[in-house]
């Protein structure tokens, strides 16, 4: 027999003043099965915790239906106080009074009988409730970090320093990423690599972190705490242990022109060769595109000058396989580039270039020596134009959000010219200039006030040749829309942020949700902006939105310190609100006839194959079976199922349509 | 008489469109009081049964409400039940169903006043088609009595 205890609360006037509570809890505390009715000023309360803990005592309650404010809001402080009780947590449910209907509605009588409905709804569930335990799950301490960029390098060290083993994959020959590319940066205008090198090595060095560099993630498997990922490790042509990094092989490689992309294309390097001097690891890679001897057949210079015979042309791929528990994706992003500008000549006019092949220009280790010379003369550029929002905030370009970074990065980019080209001049076409960051606008007036940069609030409308320079045409719009045109010798353009081209098919190999723009979605764009929707899956730096390096460094921490507080259990629960398929004994009778439409609806890959065998293992049946662990409760399979045969505990069917009965019928 | 209330049920996922209605709530938007939600995990838990069984309890309208597409919280409910929901309304349609009673919408965590809206224009047509009592005189006339009348 269920004793049902209902328990209304005012919430001080925001639920009484509309409906009529009294009324409600004398109204339930008649109908059958209702043990104990009363309302309450406020149920959340200590004393209306007490209260509730109380009647459950005193009562022998079944189940309890606390009538207050939305069940987003305190379901789990009610499901505590029950559970405190001796009742299981799960036999508490939640009418929504407040958000559902006091707030919404006027005061009058069908104000009060919709609350009655709405509790009468849940009385009649709460007695079909089933008392659930949590799931508990094992966890594999290790971490995978993909993506060997600041962020990912960040949040390895700091997993790493909590004592947990982390596996940090990174798709190019070095760690590093985009930070490693940049010349200085804002706002203090120290050198990237000096500040960066250190925290590569470290990475290196680390005895619980294990690098694998040219590898990407294959695929994954599991769930939370229990992942399981293939990783390819690509064939890097060179036998690893022997080679000293001596870089004989890439000073003799006979292959010299391929464009560098660590130089954005502003440099040439060899087939064989180490991306950049600090490379880590710093020893090269084969790239078989390019290689001779991969193309000819014929070549191996590098193999007759290499003093430790480090170097196996036959060296395959490799797929390894590792048990994981937790995962931070550190991807980060990418800038657009050429052909997306047609009217600024990008990719036609070899002046004219992007915000990183500016910052290889103005690097001390970049193609010129850190001298700001002109791609295509290697002249010293006289007047330089930087085009802010070059694609940004662009809706018809496709691009309307704000790239964040461009507004800073064009002011440094516009210093770092003029503290070496003296008499040079700078000019800034901008949009408006987000500088909001700790001593951000400073360093934007500085380029400004004292370095005597030309900002000028306006777009760009076209680029174009003539006798030798850039023709800029412009707009200033502070001088009432007037038109605006320099004659440049350089231009740079501050394209746009974008995902990383190979953003949208890792989120599908490991099942996070991306948005329009392929930038991996966080699960709540403010309180949960380092999870993903996948519980163990944590975001970290740009691959989520464009982001400068004090973001991604915080975000990586808080990565890490999510994926720290996972390791620091033994086990995981998590709630039981998952699909379960029915099973009656003996099993080779259960309703599921095997069609496995549910497999293919499952977005989490949750439901699995069961065999039925005879004694001696002849298979009789297969039916579905749920994985509790990878299950989230979405419970598609269970409207989907055609012998109603998986349910769904928290939403079964018998409580759905209980549900409905009860709400439309009258008590 | 009074004026003729219809008994509105909602199916809602409780990661959109319940939280969009909290947010209505929060607003303090006024709508109807015809409606009463129930609660679903996804839009793709929703059973189509349940509308006709609600239909047979006495329901004069509906709503079926849940995320934006690709909005869902478990990435794909929404599209399935979208799915269904196109094969099941045919279904319905077919059958003798008045289709102007049911509402499929998205409510988005954010759109409080959007879900008021869904509500009160789903509250006013249900009222100007008045009871729904050809449903239950549908499901009550049997094949026999059909031939008979003929």
């Amino acid at each position: 027999m269920a004793r049902i205890g209902v328990f209304v609360c005012h919430c001080g006037e925001n639920i009484s003043a509309t409906v009529d509570c009294g009324k409600v809890a004398e109204t339930v505390g008649k109908l059958k099965h209702v043990a104990f009715s009363t309302d309450y000023k406020y149920m959340c309360s200590d004393p209306g915790q007490t209260l509730i803990k109380d009647a459950i005592k005193e009562h022998k309650l079944t189940g309890i239906v606390v009538s207050a404010c939305s069940p987003r809001m305190h379901e789990p402080t009610f499901r505590k106080a029950a559970a405190e009780a001796g009742l299981n947590p799960f036999l508490c449910e939640m009418a929504n009074l407040r958000e559902h209907c006091s707030w919404v509605h006027e005061k009058n009588e069908m104000t009060t009988d919709k609350a009655i409905d709405l509790v009468r709804i849940l009385i009649e569930k709460v007695k079909i409730n089933s008392a659930l335990q949590p799931i508990r799950v094992p966890v594999t301490k290790t971490a995978l970090v993909v993506g060997g960029g600041i962020a990912g390098i960040q949040s390895a060290l700091d997993i790493a320093n909590t004592g947990h083993k982390v596996i940090l994959v990174e798709r190019s020959p070095s760690i590093g990423g985009h930070m490693s590319q940049l010349s200085e940066t804002f706002p203090t205008l120290d050198c990237s690599q000096c500040i960066l090198t250190p925290r590569m090595v470290e990475v290196a060095q680390h005895p619980n972190i294990t690098l694998y560099t040219y590898a990407e993630v294959e695929s994954l498997d599991g769930f939370i705490g229990n992942f399981t990922v293939k990783i390819r490790k690509k064939a890097k042509s060179i036998y690893e242990k022997d080679c000293t990094g001596c870089g004989l092989c890439t000073t003799k490689c006979p292959q010299k022109k391929i464009p560098n992309e660590f130089e954005e294309g502003l440099g040439f390097r060899p087939a064989i060769y180490v991306p950049f001097p600090q490379a880590v690891p710093n020893k090269p890679v084969i790239d078989r595109e390019h290689c001779t001897y991969y193309l000819k057949g014929k070549c191996k210079v590098c193999e007759i000058v290499c003093p430790t015979k480090a170097i196996r042309f036959d060296q395959p791929d490799e797929v390894i396989e590792v048990k994981i528990g937790a995962i931070v994706i550190a991807t980060g992003f990418d800038i657009k580039r050429s052909n997306f500008f047609p009217e600024y000549g990008f990719g036609k006019y070899k002046d004219v270039i992007d915000g990183l092949q500016f910052e290889r220009l103005a690097s001390a280790s970049g193609p010129t020596s850190g001298a700001i010379l002109r791609p295509s003369d290697g002249q010293v550029p006289k007047n330089i134009v930087f085009v802010a929002c070059a694609g940004s905030r662009d809706p018809a370009k496709g691009i309307a959000y704000c790239s964040k970074i461009c507004c800073m990065y064009t002011a440094k980019h516009a210093m770092l010219y003029k503290h070496k080209v003296h008499e040079g001049k700078a000019h800034v076409f901008y949009m408006d200039i987000r500088s909001a960051g700790k001593n951000y606008d400073e360093f934007v007036r500085r380029a400004i006030e004292e370095d005597y940069v030309n900002y000028i609030r306006g777009r760009v409308s076209t680029i174009y040749e003539r006798d030798g320079k850039l023709i800029v045409k412009g707009v200033d719009t502070l001088l009432g829309a007037q038109p605006v045109e320099i004659v440049a010798d350089m231009v740079v353009l501050a394209t746009a942020g974008v995902a990383n081209p190979g953003a949208e098919e890792l989120a599908q190999k490991l099942h996070v949700s991306y948005d329009s723009h392929k930038f991996f979605a966080e699960a709540h764009p403010k309180l949960k902006p380092v999870e993903t929707n996948t519980a163990g899956i944590f975001l970290a730096g740009a691959c989520q939105n464009p982001k400068d390096i004090p973001d991604s460094v915080s975000q990586a921490s808080g990565a890490a310190v999510k994926v720290a507080a996972l390791f620091s259990q033994s086990e995981l629960t998590r709630e039981p609100l998952v699909a379960y398929v029915n099973r009656t004994s003996p099993p080779m009778y259960s309703t599921c006839v095997g069609c496995f439409l549910c497999q293919s609806v499952c977005p989490y890959q949750a439901i699995e194959h069961e065999d039925f065998k005879t004694r001696d293992g002849k298979i009789i049946k297969t039916v579905a079976k749920i994985n509790e662990g990878l299950c989230q409760g979405c419970g598609t399979c269970v409207a989907l199922c055609r012998s109603k045969s998986i349910d769904l505990h928290g939403y079964s069917n018998n409580q759905v349509y209980t549900e409905v009965v009860a709400l439309l019928n009258d008590y | 008489m009074a004026e003729f209330e219809p008994k509105v049920v909602a199916f809602v996922c409780n990661w959109c469109t319940y939280a969009g209605a909290d947010l209505t709530g929060t607003s303090r938007i006024k709508y109807a009081s015809n409606v009463k939600i129930i609660r679903f995990p996804c839009t793709g838990r929703i059973d189509f049964m349940l509308l006709l069984k609600s239909f047979a309890n006495g329901a004069d309208g509906i709503i079926v409400s849940g995320c934006h597409p690709n909005d869902c919280h478990y990435t794909s409910g929404n599209f399935h039940a979208k799915r269904r929901w196109i094969m099941f309304k045919e279904l319905m349609d077919f059958m003798g169903i008045d289709m102007n009673r049911i509402t499929f919408s998205w409510v988005s965590a954010a759109e409080g006043a959007r879900w008021a809206e869904v509500v009160n224009s789903t509250v006013d047509r249900i009222r100007k088609l008045g009871p729904y009592v050809s449903y239950k005189q549908m499901v009550n006339t049997t094949v026999e009595e059909e031939v008979i009348n003929e």
